[in-house]
């Protein structure tokens, strides 16, 4: 016998409230990220030059930009579960785990701001 | 003997914190590109260093298991290959995959070379 309750049965949540969609969000960003990252791994080989001029030419492309873009949003998205994960199965005490995950939350939403702020800079032809 | 399959979990968790790490970089390394010339080139010193290509080595290591390991779990969410002996199996594929991509990007970044930036 079940001591769920039937409404909590249907929405699937879990202890943790949100379980299910962690779990989802987890797989729809790693299916996204296979071809970003490989785009983006075979893109940086294929470059004649990692020189200032080369990546400005590159990233000034919309298609590179949209992707790289892209690739940063659901990369940080993915880095976010993933490390969530990690601190909540090892670090102990709600004090010290709450304050990891808020400064893995902020450290992320920071790195997906930059990320796209730079990539678009370039692709408007503001990093001369 | 389920060693192998535990090894291939912790060590796509360990890559997977290891490419977390990656993402500062990748970002700091956009932001010099879009800060102009003189700020990549100030960049460059610090991303040519050795100590750099030493993290680099790491994480093409770290993002070829990861992706390699990674599509591995999205099979196992479909339901399938979950017998011991093909999780197993499936677990020198991955080590063997990731062998191989490591080595093609190796050989494109060492020996068939490229211009200095």
């Amino acid at each position: 016998m079940s001591l769920r309750s039937p409404l909590g049965r249907v929405l699937g949540a879990g202890a943790a409230r949100d379980g299910v969609r962690h779990w989802w969000q987890q797989r729809l960003t790693s299916i996204a990220l296979v071809p970003l990252t490989v785009w983006f791994a075979v893109s940086l080989l294929m470059l004649p030059s990692l020189g200032h001029a080369t990546l400005i030419a590159w990233m000034s492309q919309s298609s590179t930009a949209l992707l790289l873009i892209l690739l940063v949003l659901v990369g940080a998205w993915h880095s976010q579960l993933g490390v969530r994960v990690v601190v909540e199965d090892y670090v102990h005490g709600t004090g010290a785990r709450t304050l990891s995950l808020v400064l893995i939350g902020f450290a992320h939403v920071l790195l997906a701001a930059a990320g796209m702020f730079a990539v678009l800079k370039v692709a408007f032809g503001a990093a001369g | 003997m389920s060693r192998y399959t535990l090894a291939t979990s912790i060590a796509n968790r360990f890559t997977g914190v290891a490419l977390s790490l990656g993402l500062p970089l990748l970002v700091y390394w956009l932001m010099a590109v879009a800060g102009g010339p003189h700020s990549y080139a100030i960049a460059m010193r610090v991303l040519t260093t050795p100590l750099a290509q030493l993290v680099y080595a790491a994480l093409v290591v770290a993002f070829c298991y990861h992706l390699v390991a990674g599509l591995r779990h999205l099979v196992w969410d479909t339901g399938h290959a979950l017998e011991r002996a093909q999780s197993q199996r499936s677990a020198w594929v991955v080590i063997a995959v990731t062998v191989v991509l490591v080595l093609l990007m190796v050989y494109r970044l060492w020996f068939v070379g490229r211009h200095a930036p």
